[in-house]
C-alpha cells in the first residue's frame, strides 16, 4: 500500500465548554479528492483550521506523506506542503494576477535582499522562473489572459481561480479548498468541477470542504461526514448517501 | 522602433542635465536656495525610507524620525571632540581626534539605524494600524528623550545642548565645507553636498525600485493586502516584517548621517514628533508605495516651508504685525495638505493603474 498523502487520527478539539472536535480522523490517499461535508456548525472550518496551523488541537496524531507533521506556525503549513484557498476569497486585491500567483512561489524560492538589491545572475534566473511558472498556472486555471488585471477587478469566478492558481504555485501535497462553490451559480459550478477534476488528473491531492452535497458526491472518491463535532459517516459518497444518520443529520429525524 | 527605445533615454538625459545644473542656478541666487535644494534631498531619502515601510509593507510607522537621530547621532559621536574632550581614555586612543571618513561612516550609519530598526519593530509585530502608529510614535519619542538626557551621569550625547564641531564630509581628502574653485566655476560647499547628496538619492533610489520589483518586495506587498492570506502562502510574515523596518531604518539612518555632517551640529530639537508626521505626510501626500510620488512629495512639502517664508511676511504685514509668520507658515502648510486630500486623495502622484481594471463587457456576474 502507498503512503497516504495525509493520515490524521484522534484528532479533539473544545473551545471552553464546547467540543468542536472530537476523535476525527482520515486517511487521504494520493491523487483522491477527499470531501468533507456537514451541516453547518458540524466543526469543518475547526477541522480545517486544525490542519493549516491556525488551532493547535488537544490531542491527535498527523502524518503529511508517511512524515510527523506539527505545524507550530500557519506559515509553516505551506511550506511543509498543504496549501489552502479561503472561503470568502483572500486575494491580494491591489496587485495583479500574476503578482498574485507569483507571492504564491515564495516559498519554493528563496533569493533575499541583496540579490534583488545587486540583481544577481542567479536573482534574475529565479525571477524569470517564477515568473513563467506564475505564468503557467494562470493559463492551466484558465485566466492565462487576465494575468495583469488587478486581483479585484477579475470577477468573482475568476477570483476563486487566481485562488486556487495561488495555491498550487506553492507546489503543495495537498491542496484544501474551504467551500469553493460558495456563492457561485449554476455555470460556474460546472466550470469549477471540471477544474477540480483537471488537477486530479494531473495527480494532485485535494481536501474538499463543501456545503454542496450534490458537488462533493460528484467529485469526491471518498467522503467523511461531520456532525456536532463527531465523525458520522465516512466512505464512497454512495455509502454515504445511504447511510441514515446522515440523511438525519441533514434532513432532521421527522418526530418533531 | 527606435523612437520607442529613444524617448526614455533623452527624457533621463534632460532629468540628469536639470538636476545637475538646478545648484549652480540657485547658486547664483543665494547659497540659501542650494540650501534648501540640499534639505530637500535629505528629506527625499527619508521618504524613501519610509516608503519601504509604510508603503510597501503597509506598517505604518510614526517615529521614523528616530532612526534619523540615530545615524545623525552616530557620526556627531564618531567625527566631533565630543568623546575625546569627555573620556581622557577615548583622547590617548585617538591623539588626533576623532575622524571617522565617510566611506566608513555611512554603511556603520546603515547598519546601526537598520538594528535599531529591527530591535523597534520585533515588539511591535503583532500590532496593526492605528496601535501600531502609537507605539511607534512612543518609540520616537523615546530615543528623542534618551538624546536629550543622555548627558548625566555620563555624558555620552551632551544632553539639549547637542553636539558640536562636527567634521565635514571629506571626499578625496577635500572636505566639503570648503569652496572647490574648478577655474571656470567655483562651488560653494553647499553646492558640494547637494551633488553627494544626489548621488546617495539616486543609489537609493534605485535600491528602492529594485526591491519593489522582487521576491522580497512582492512578500512586503502582500503582508500590506492580507496578513492572513500571505501567511497561508508559506510566507513568515515575521522575519519580513523585521527585514521592512531594518530597511527602512537604514535608509533613515545614512540621512541623519548626512544630515550631521552637513549641519555640523546636532541637537535633539532637531528630531521632534513633527519631523516624523512630516515624513509620513510626504509620503502618504506624494502617493503611498510609488517611488516617483514619493519624491515628489518629498521635494515639496520641504521646500513648501520654506517658500512660504515669501509669502508669509507680506500676509503678516496686511494683519498689522498682529499674526506671527511662523503661525502663518503653518496655516498655509495645513491648508495646502488639506487642499491635496480633498482633490488627490490617492496622493499627488499615486501608482497608475499598473494593472488595467476590467473592462466592463468582460467582467461577468
Amino acid at each position: 500500500m502507498t503512503t497516504p498523502v495525509l493520515n490524521v487520527q484522534g484528532i479533539s478539539k473544545h473551545f471552553g465548554g464546547l467540543q468542536a472536535l472530537s476523535e476525527v480522523g482520515m486517511t487521504i490517499q494520493a491523487g483522491q479528492v477527499y470531501g468533507l461535508i456537514g451541516p453547518n456548525g458540524a466543526g469543518k472550518t475547526t477541522f480545517f483550521n486544525v490542519i493549516t496551523g491556525l488551532y493547535s488541537p488537544d490531542s491527535g496524531s498527523f502524518e503529511l506523506a508517511g512524515k510527523p507533521y506539527q505545524p507550530k506556525a500557519v506559515h509553516e503549513v505551506a511550506k511543509a506542503g498543504i496549501a489552502r484557498t479561503f472561503q470568502n476569497i483572500r486575494l491580494f486585491a491591489e496587485m495583479t494576477a500574476l503578482e498574485n500567483v507569483m507571492v504564491g512561489r515564495h516559498v519554493r524560492t528563496g533569493s533575499g535582499l541583496l540579490g534583488a538589491i545587486f540583481r544577481s545572475k542567479a536573482f534574475r534566473a529565479e525571477e524569470a522562473a517564477i515568473e513563467q511558472r506564475a505564468q503557467e498556472l494562470l493559463a492551466y486555471v484558465g485566466i492565462g489572459e487576465l494575468s495583469d488585471y488587478k486581483a479585484r477587478t477579475l470577477s468573482y469566478g475568476d477570483q476563486r481561480r487566481l485562488e486556487i492558481a495561488r495555491a498550487l504555485a506553492t507546489d503543495p501535497q495537498l491542496i484544501a479548498l474551504d467551500e469553493p462553490a460558495a456563492g457561485m451559480n449554476a455555470t460556474e459550478k460546472v466550470q469549477l468541477r471540471e477544474l477540480i477534476d483537471r488537477i486530479r488528473h494531473d495527480g494532485r491531492t485535494i481536501l474538499l470542504i463543501e456545503h454542496d452535497v450534490k458537488l462533493v458526491m460528484g467529485l469526491c472518491d471518498a467522503v467523511t461526514v461531520l456532525d456536532y463535532g463527531k465523525q458520522i459517516a465516512q466512505g464512497t459518497p454512495a455509502q454515504v448517501q445511504a447511510d441514515p444518520k446522515v440523511i438525519e443529520a441533514y434532513l432532521g429525524t421527522g418526530e418533531h | 522602433m527606435a523612437n520607442t527605445s529613444a524617448t526614455p533615454l533623452i527624457r533621463y538625459a534632460l532629468w540628469a542635465v536639470l538636476l545637475l545644473l538646478l545648484p549652480l542656478g540657485l547658486q547664483t541666487i543665494g547659497n540659501g536656495w542650494v540650501r534648501i535644494a540640499d534639505m530637500a534631498l535629505l528629506y527625499v531619502m527619508l521618504a524613501l525610507g519610509l516608503n519601504i515601510v509604510v508603503g510597501y509593507a503597509g506598517l505604518l510607522d510614526l517615529g521614523f524620525v528616530a532612526f534619523f537621530a540615530v545615524g545623525a547621532y552616530m557620526f556627531g559621536l564618531l567625527a566631533s571632540p565630543h568623546l575625546t574632550d569627555t573620556f581622557p581614555l577615548m583622547a590617548a586612543m585617538f591623539p588626533a581626534g576623532l575622524h571617522t571618513p565617510l566611506w566608513a561612516v555611512i554603511p556603520l550609519g546603515a547598519g546601526l539605524a537598520g538594528l535599531f530598526g529591527v530591535l523597534l519593530g520585533a515588539p511591535t509585530l503583532k500590532l496593526r494600524g492605528d496601535y501600531l502608529a502609537i507605539v511607534t510614535l512612543g518609540f520616537g519619542e523615546i530615543i528623542r528623550v534618551f538624546m536629550n538626557n543622555l548627558d548625566n551621569p555620563v555624558n555620552i550625547t551632551n544632553g539639549p545642548k547637542g553636539l558640536g564641531q562636527i567634521d565635514a564630509m571629506t571626499v578625496m581628502g577635500h572636505p566639503l565645507s570648503r569652496k572647490l574653485d574648478l577655474g571656470f566655476i567655483e562651488l560653494p560647499g553647499v553646492t558640494q553636498y547637494y551633488y553627494l547628496f544626489l548621488l546617495v538619492v539616486l543609489v537609493s533610489a534605485l535600491i528602492c525600485y529594485r526591491l519593489e520589483r522582487s521576491r522580497i518586495g512582492r512578500a512586503w506587498m502582500a503582508i500590506r493586502e492580507d496578513e492572513i492570506a500571505a501567511k497561508a502562502m508559506g510566507l513568515n510574515t515575521r522575519d519580513l516584517k523585521l527585514m521592512a523596518f531594518g530597511m527602512g531604518a537604514a535608509f533613515g539612518g545614512v540621512a541623519g548621517v548626512l544630515f550631521s555632517s552637513f549641519q555640523g551640529f546636532v541637537s535633539p530639537e532637531s528630531f521632534s514628533l513633527m519631523e516624523s508626521v512630516m515624513i509620513v505626510a510626504m509620503v502618504v501626500l506624494g502617493g503611498l508605495g510609488h517611488l516617483p510620488g514619493v519624491i515628489l512629495g518629498a521635494v515639496l512639502l520641504s521646500a513648501l516651508p520654506e517658500v512660504l517664508r515669501y509669502v508669509a511676511s507680506p500676509l503678516q504685514e496686511l494683519t498689522g504685525g498682529r499674526l506671527d509668520a511662523a503661525i502663518l507658515r503653518q496655516l498655509l502648510i495645513a491648508l495646502a495638505m488639506i487642499l491635496i486630500m480633498l482633490w488627490r486623495p490617492r496622493g499627488l502622484w499615486p501608482a497608475p493603474e499598473h494593472g488595467k481594471a476590467m473592462p466592463a463587457d468582460k467582467r461577468s456576474a
